[in-house]
């Protein structure tokens, strides 16, 4: 490691080579302002267009200011961070965004959580003394994401995260200049295009221009209407996350508070998606032993290996980029959807109402998952399973406005009979979960013995690609792991190759898995607040009672009562799905 | 945008696929993909830029953003009677707008559409060379010079059938 000498502000310094003037001056507690730059280190997620320039500073002896984000530091620079002349520029280059921005701050989504907005606010700008044409362009309604480009700044993050991390390509910068913008292919509607739902954009976008399509109004019809009985399910990484809207440090398990919260908005009954989860790795677990056990016996037609299908992004994913594979994953509804199928079934049967007269919302870290709920196979005449999924952000928003206080709420529990659950269920909120999940309950079913360590450590972490070979008595199972969709591709690549090793593979598309889903509170760029979010999932699993699926009572209750055997008929009926070939209309078949 | 479907024909496709495959199916060479492309079409439309993007394993999306980024690029295709417009200084200052906006309000299309017939498309152009004959416009190789807005239902009979 070659160490350089410089100066930053006055103070001496010591950097290693090649470092970036940015990183140099954060390692010594000088802060510089950034718009289009982002990085989440432990996620190898990195955006430096050098673009905005409003991170210049002035360095000595250079004509010009450099913008710090892309600019290594040289032996002997003398670095200025805040001279009048950088102040001035940053203002000047924030005046110029600002006077081709909407100013409907009051009323915009991202009010009070804008980057820009921040940005405004600390450099205390006044006035813009820029006045020209404004750039205007349709808005995008899809039934995830709400695209608003006439706020678009062109910092560029939304197009690397959909097309370098994620590898979906929905997004490009197009045309020029002024009318440059982040769009998709032909201008189409987000809903016409690959896009997948991920959110992940929405979770870089530092303004308003990206956001989830706001369903909280309609809750709260539903909530009022007195004919309607109204439940609702949260899903695992939300209790690890939503306490960041309320001031809690990022990791604060708020699982009470959040039950007695959505208790207080007047839910009928609450409900927990882990309780869902906890069915699905019955259903998932039983589905990985029944194709291995047919491997096993030699039958050369079982497609392995099994790929998860709990993540509705990933499942578009590969609905648009490998729908030849469509075999392959688990026919296992997600957790949402298995709740939703539950609730609208055995749940209304048991209340002796019709699933007319119930609705269904869902507190969801994701938004995809209000595309999945929309998905008209998972409904019945037209009611669907889940009518709302809302985000995290949604439901601290129906919080806010509720008046309720949040912060000082007691603990409280979920109701039964669809809200217990085991660890096994939590931690399906990050990457490595489902699959431990499984694991844990297909390790006992098939070697009947019981497992002396339920913890699999070698399957968590926050590598994109990871893999581990789990003994089960003897039978080695070779499990693969991957998160992020370029990462999830390339283990795709594998399969279709004919050369993957894997007996089992856990897909999720976000980095991180749920708890880094486009619905949580916005990290801002910082990684910390997902590994805490992640320790949070680990620790609530540590502390249940139950940390095995199959252990569950009332899931067991649930199919002596009413489903049957996992793989049964019933079971299979409500609780298993299938897919499509999403190959957009307008791509010709160039495979023939 | 609105979009209306093409279908492509099987040598076109194949066309497409030897450019792509002449520049060894390399992301880096999409400019001049896209630009033997349109000396071969004419213009690029959703269909062709699909295929390109196929064959260069990249995303429809940032062909499409390469395409709107050049000027020189085109999405529509040029009319049989292609009718350009010179905007030099010369044909500028003699009026060669008036010219340019009754050909518009004429044949009610806008500067780089086609009539839904197919027969005019309308563009405007940088000088010619031919400041003498200000303002000038060209339909086809056919040169017009000195012309006014008045001529212009004139010019646009003559390719009456
Ligand atoms: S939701 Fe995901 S796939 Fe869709 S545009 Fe955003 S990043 Fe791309
Ligand atoms: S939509 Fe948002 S993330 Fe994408 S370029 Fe515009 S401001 Fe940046
Ligand atoms: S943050 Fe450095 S150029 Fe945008």
């Amino acid at each position: 490691m070659e160490l350089i000498k410089l100066t930053i502000d006055n103070k001496a310094i010591e950097i290693e080579k090649g470092t970036t003037i940015l990183k140099a001056a954060k390692q010594n507690g000088i802060n510089i302002p950034t718009l289009c730059y982002l990085e989440l280190k432990d996620l190898k997620i990195v955006n430096k267009p050098g673009g905005c320039r409003i991170c210049v500073v002035e360095v000595e002896g250079r004509r010009n200011l450099a913008p710090a984000c892309v600019t290594e530091c040289q032996p002997g620079m003398v670095i200025h961070t805040h001279s009048v002349r950088v102040i001035n520029t940053r203002r000047t280059v924030l005046e110029l965004i600002l006077s081709d921005h909407p100013f409907d701050c009051l009323i915009c989504p991202k009010n009070g959580n804008c980057e820009l907005q921040t940005m405004a606010q600390k450099f205390g700008v006044r006035e813009i003394p820029f006045q020209g044409v404004q750039s205007t362009y349709r808005k995008d309604f899809s039934p995830s994401i709400i695209r608003d480009i006439d706020k678009c700044i062109m910092c560029r993050r939304c197009e690397m995260m959909c097309n370098e991390f994620q590898t979906v390509g929905a997004l490009s910068a197009i045309n020029r200049g002024f009318e440059s913008v982040v769009s998709t292919a032909f201008d189409q509607l987000l809903e016409k295009s690959v896009c997948t739902y991920c959110g992940q954009c929405i979770a870089v976008c530092p303004v308003g221009a990206l956001t989830e399509a706001d369903h909280t109004s309609k809750v709260i019809r539903a909530i009022a209407d007195p004919t309607k009985t109204v439940i609702v399910q949260t899903a695992p990484a939300v209790r690890a996350a939503l306490g960041e809207e309320f001031g809690y440090a990022p990791g604060t398990l708020v699982t009470g508070k959040m039950a007695a919260a959505l208790r207080r908005l007047e839910f009928d009954y609450i409900f927990d998606t882990d309780w869902a989860a906890d069915l699905t790795i019955w259903e998932e677990g039983h589905e990985l032993l029944d194709r291995l056990s047919r491997h096993l016996a030699g039958d050369k037609t079982v497609k392995l290996p099994i790929l998860t299908s709990c993540c509705p992004a990933w499942v578009k994913f590969f609905e648009h980029q490998f729908p030849e594979m469509h075999e392959i994953p688990s026919t296992a509804k997600s957790p949402q959807q298995m709740f939703g199928a539950m609730a609208k079934s055995y749940f209304v049967e048991k209340l002796g109402i019709t699933r007319e007269e119930m609705v269904v919302v869902s507190i969801m870290p994701c938004v995809a998952k209000k595309y999945e709920s929309s998905r008209p196979e998972f409904a019945v005449n037209d009611n669907p399973d889940v009518d709302f999924s809302l985000t995290t952000r949604e439901l601290a928003a129906l919080i806010r406005q509720s008046n309720i206080d949040f912060n000082n709420l007691p603990d409280e529990d979920f109701d039964s009979p669809m809200g217990s659950s085991t660890g096994a269920g939590v931690i399906f909120g990050t990457t490595g979960g489902v699959i431990e999940a499984a694991c844990r309950t297909a390790y006992e079913v098939f070697t009947k013995k019981p497992l002396e360590k339920i913890d699999f450590k070698e399957l968590r972490g926050l590598d994109g690609i990871r893999s581990a070979t789990i003994d089960f008595d003897g039978l080695p199972i070779n499990i693969g792991i991957a998160h992020g969709l370029g990462n999830a591709r390339k283990l795709l690549e594998e399969v279709k190759a004919g050369k993957s090793k894997f007996h089992a593979i856990e897909i999720m598309a976000c980095p991180g898995g749920c708890i880094n889903g486009g619905g949580q509170p916005l990290h801002h760029g910082d990684s910390e607040v997902i590994k805490a979010r992640w320790r949070a999932i680990y620790e609530e699993d540590a502390n249940k009672p139950l940390r095995k699926s199959h252990e569950n009572p009332d899931i067991i209750k649930l199919y002596e009562e009413y489903l049957g055997k996992p793989l049964g008929e019933k079971a299979h009926h409500l609780l298993h799905t299938h897919y499509f070939d999403r190959r957009t209309d307008i791509v010709i078949d160039l495979e023939k | 945008m609105s979009h209306v479907k093409i279908v492509l024909k099987t040598e076109q496709v194949d066309e497409i696929k030897a450019i792509c495959k002449a520049f060894h199916n390399d992301e880096g060479e999409l400019i001049n993909v896209l630009h033997k492309v349109q000396t071969f079409f004419g213009y690029l439309p959703a269909e062709v830029q699909e295929v390109i993007a196929h064959e260069l394993r990249m995303s429809v999306a940032k062909v499409f953003g390469v395409v709107t980024f050049y000027s020189f690029f085109t999405m529509k295709p040029k009319g049989r009677f292609p009718i350009s417009v010179c905007m030099g200084t010369a044909c500028y200052v003699r009026g060669a707008e008036k010219v340019l906006d009754e050909f518009k309000r004429h044949l009610k299309i806008k500067v780089g559409e086609s009539t839904p017939d197919g027969k005019f498309s309308l563009s405007s152009l940088r000088c010619v060379g031919a400041c003498g004959l200000a303002p000038v416009v060209m339909v086809g190789e056919k040169v017009y010079g000195r012309v006014s807005s008045e001529d212009v239902k004139k010019i646009v009979a003559e390719y009456n059938d």
